[in-house]
């Protein structure tokens, strides 16, 4: 007997299938990651899996809740697949694993678990490292083919685990700044855009590498909007918006600001547009909600990257705008059935 | 062809009517004892008029409506009323309510009836006293009286919506009415027509139900019946929501609270109309209705069952298999567990499932809402579902109500798509009933309040009254003296007709007071009484010169006026 009182059916998709879709749907990311990169970022992943799982795993003992249960709703897995992928995969072990059980215990348990966090636990983690750890996460990898030297999967395994680089080889040989870091630093110095962008780190598109992970991720998105686990309000206002205001500024000076196309294909900004922005615990519920939502992080995003003092704004917007979800649901409610406008 | 419109959401859960739609409606078998309850319907219980001991034929008026929104009970066979007691009834509460215990005699003895060839004859008040005496309800589960749906002007409705969609999971009770009495069905639209004054009629039908689709419009063609259409609208449910079902056919949105007949529209189900004919047609008042037998039986099907027919009785007659826990009312969707399996059918009960572990497996354990907003999806009010719930969780009921609690039709759609199992329809039934619960007690307080304040202004007026009156006295009296002294008889003329007696009185003696006041000062002599001749004389003489002096004065004013 399915309980006491109507209905006493249910439709068979539980959260742990729909979350089971989301980290199915970063694969393709993830592929083309291992594929330019190598697998450390493998290494990240299982990092702050296992820590999200005994971390989430602690905390559920301590509040005396069951866990079981949530433990499999792979929501804990989730966060820990986002962070790991916006943190360097040569950062040191512990970079992944305080970042990881900070987003678990802080920003999402002591908030009251899961459903409850005002922030997207991901973010918060990352937030936490870049501004206590600014320098072990400017580390990325510079992709095949790139660097003078690259590292044995072995070798990559020694550096993170004890910072033993193999003797001759310095770090800034095998690591770089990210294509956006790069931009900025380099429009700092008076470059111009066209100029920097032959240098030998960005691609068609954006960065070389990191311009298909993206699209990896991209990829992935429409597969969950395909199988209406996401809806399309949000990527799509997102990536509308970042592409409107980057074309306009592109548009004036594009001496100055690159194309709309670059944005979208770098950083943060497809796995942000579909995986993070997307959260459903820390977005708006209403349609028209989502859309305001996603366009003010777009701009956030837009604003941060060229004006602001980081290269990307992702994490940031995404804080910033989750702080104004319970203001954006309250003001975005539908009218319901027979009192829309015009109706009696 | 029609343009139809759509609803906001809406879910597509396995319909499993196929196992009950292949066979024909069977007539079932008499039952060993009938339990009626007297209240089956939306509104006031019917008023018991038959005693224990009593024989009673099939169709006779056992419990007789008792108020404007009420309904009648029948005998649904011929046979001895064994008690009129509390029983258990089809309700999920298993509070008991006032039944009638009627023992079949076997002989199903009808009472006399007089079919009516011509209804057009008759008044529509004729009409809809005649559904009020036979007890004609929906059908559909809202049970409501339907006399009491059939008023209306000329011109204020266009469109009668017949309800054949069905929409709910398992029930094909509407499916093989539609299917096997379909042109008695046009004749009870025909009616509710004529008395609604509706220009058209249209039937609206699920299109899983082919066979009913195509039996009805075979009655359209053959009735002839002008302005009436069946018309096929998608599957999805709750499509066979009143209101759904009147967007999908009109474009027109009921909004809570707001009557459909002042848009224009009223909305019937099938089995009422075909109830409607059998009582104005047939004389036959509401006595049996179909009954889908479905679930964790061998051989599901639909029954023609009397009204008060214990379930497990019914039940008996698809073969049940063994592993039932228990008996729902109506479909998985809105249905409601039976508190007993020996409940009788009442006039709302559209179909029983036998439940069973196989068929409705116990739900995995609720998880937090991570706000998905799946519910909000396939809301069909347009609500959000989430925000509802939180509401309802925290007891905000406020926000709830801000939030439109009660334009949640309860259809259960948000629970099914709940990814996080959360039982949501319970949680808004509970916040509804709180605010009911608010609502009365704090119109009992406002009961209470108003009684005292009304006690406190009685006090404080009566108060004010008799000072009031104390110092009208006051002042009559005082007028009294004054006007005594000149003409004693005008004060108490004037005191006599118009005022009240107790005032009358209260002058009456301050009069006597006054009076007995002046005689004992009369006892004392003044100076100017008991004169002598002389001194009389005397003063005659200084008043005479007083005068005088008086007239002089009088002329020099009056040269003085002059100049």
């Amino acid at each position: 007997m399915s309980g006491f009182f109507s209905p006493f059916i249910t439709k068979p998709v539980s959260v742990s299938q729909i979350m089971l879709h989301v980290l199915l749907a970063l694969i393709p990311g993830i592929a083309l990651y291992v594929w330019f990169f190598g697998p450390a970022i493998l290494v990240s992943l299982t990092l702050a899996s296992i820590t999200a799982l005994g971390v989430e795993a602690l905390m559920l003992k301590i509040q005396n809740k069951q866990i079981a249960p949530t433990l499999k709703d792979n929501t804990a897995l989730l966060t820990a697949w986002l962070l790991a992928l916006s943190i360097p995969p040569l950062a040191p072990w512990w970079l992944v694993v305080v970042g990881t059980a900070f987003a678990i215990s802080i920003s999402k348990h002591l908030y009251g678990g899961l459903g409850n966090n005002p922030f997207n636990p991901a973010m918060i983690g990352y937030a936490v490292l870049i501004i206590s750890f600014p320098v072990h996460m400017t580390h990325w990898l510079t992709p095949h083919g790139l660097g003078d030297v690259s590292l044995s999967f072995l070798e990559q395994l020694n550096y993170i685990f004890q910072g033993v680089l193999p003797d001759g080889i310095k770090l800034d040989a095998i690591t770089m700044a990210t294509p956006l870091d790069t931009l900025k630093t380099q429009l700092h110095l008076n470059g111009h855009v066209q100029e920097i962008l032959d240098m030998p780190i960005y691609g068609r598109l954006a960065g070389q590498g990191s311009e298909w992970v993206a699209a990896g991720f991209l990829l992935g998105g429409v597969y969950l909007i395909a199988q209406r686990i996401i809806s399309w309000h949000i990527p799509l206002a997102y990536l509308g918006t970042l592409f409107a205001v980057a074309g306009l500024f592109h548009l004036i000076d594009p001496a100055h600001y690159v194309t709309p196309v670059f944005h979208l294909f770098s950083g943060a900004a497809m796995l942000g547009a579909f995986f993070i922005l997307t959260d459903p615990v820390t977005s708006p519920t209403t349609p028209r909600g989502r859309l305001i939502f996603a366009a003010s992080a777009a701009l956030l995003t837009y604003l941060i990257r060229a004006f602001g003092g980081f290269p990307d704004g992702m994490a940031f917007a995404t804080l910033l705008m989750n702080i104004c979800v319970p203001l954006i649901d309250a003001y975005t409610q539908p009218k319901v059935f027979g009192k829309k406008k015009g109706q009696s | 062809m029609r343009t139809l419109y759509q609803f906001h959401g809406g879910i597509h859960p396995p319909t499993n009517k196929t196992q009950s739609n292949h066979t024909p409606i069977k007539q079932a078998s008499l039952p060993s004892k009938l339990v009626i309850p007297l209240h089956q319907h939306v509104g006031s219980s019917a008023k018991p008029i038959v005693e224990a001991g009593q024989r009673v034929l099939k169709g006779e008026l056992i419990g007789a409506p008792d108020g404007h929104l009420s309904s009648a009970v029948h005998a649904p066979t011929s046979g001895t009323i064994s008690a009129i007691d509390m029983q258990i009834v089809a309700h999920p509460s298993g509070i008991p309510d006032l039944c009638i215990t009627l023992i079949p005699d076997g002989l199903d003895e009808w009472i006399h009836r007089e079919p009516c060839d011509d209804w057009c004859a008759l008044s529509h008040t004729e009409l809809r006293h005649r559904l009020r005496q036979a007890g004609v309800v929906g059908l559909g589960g809202a049970v409501f009286p339907s006399d009491v749906k059939l008023y209306s002007h000329k011109h204020k409705i266009k469109t009668l919506v017949l309800n054949g969609a069905e929409c709910e999971p398992y029930i094909t009770c509407d499916d093989l009415l539609m299917r096997e009495r379909a042109t008695e069905i046009l004749q009870g639209a025909q009616i509710m027509r004529a008395l609604l004054y509706a220009e058209e009629v249209l039937i609206g039908i699920e299109d899983n139900k082919p066979e009913a689709i195509a039996a009805m419009r075979a009655a359209v063609t053959e009735g002839c019946h002008e302005r009436m259409e069946v018309v096929a609208v998608p599957t999805i449910y709750p499509g066979g929501g009143a209101k759904q079902l009147i967007r999908v056919l009109t474009g027109i949105e009921v909004a809570a609270g707001v009557r459909s007949t002042n848009l224009g529209v009223q909305c019937f189900n099938v089995a009422t109309a075909y109830s409607a004919w059998r009582a104005i047609g047939h004389s036959e008042p509401l006595i049996s209705r179909i009954v889908t037998i479905t679930g964790n039986v061998g051989h599901p099907q639909n029954f023609e069952a009397l009204i008060g027919t214990p379930m497990d009785e019914l039940v008996a007659q698809a073969q049940p298999l063994p592993g039932t826990t228990g008996y729902i009312m109506g479909g998985p969707m809105m249905g409601v567990l039976m508190p007993s399996m020996q409940v009788g059918v009442i006039k709302a009960t559209n179909c029983i499932i036998a439940a069973a572990k196989n068929l409705f497996p116990a739900p995995a354990p609720a998880l937090p809402c991570i706000r998905c907003t799946r519910c909000a999806e396939v809301c069909p009010s347009e609500l959000q579902p989430q925000e509802l719930y939180w509401f309802s969780k925290a007891k905000n009921l406020d926000k709830a109500e801000d939030y439109h609690l009660f334009d949640c039709i309860e259809c259960g759609a948000c629970s099914y798509v709940c990814p996080s199992n959360i039982p949501l329809v319970q949680y808004y039934r509970f916040a509804k009933s709180e605010i009911w619960a608010q609502e009365a007690s704090q119109k009992a307080a406002d009961a209470a309040r108003e009684r005292h304040e009304f006690r406190e202004s009685r006090i404080e007026r009566e108060k004010r009254e008799k000072a009031e009156k104390l110092a009208a006295k006051e002042k009559a009296a005082i007028e009294a003296r004054a006007l005594r002294a000149e003409t004693p008889q005008a004060v108490v003329s004037s005191a006599r007709p118009d005022a009240d007696p107790e005032n009358t009185m209260q002058l009456k003696i301050q009069l006597a007071i006054d009076h007995a006041k002046e005689q004992a000062a009369a006892i004392k002599p003044k100076n100017t009484e008991q004169l002598t001749p002389q001194q009389l004389a005397e003063i005659a003489d200084i008043e005479a010169r007083r005068a005088r002096v008086r007239e002089i004065a009088k002329d020099v004013t009056h040269i003085d006026g002059h100049s």
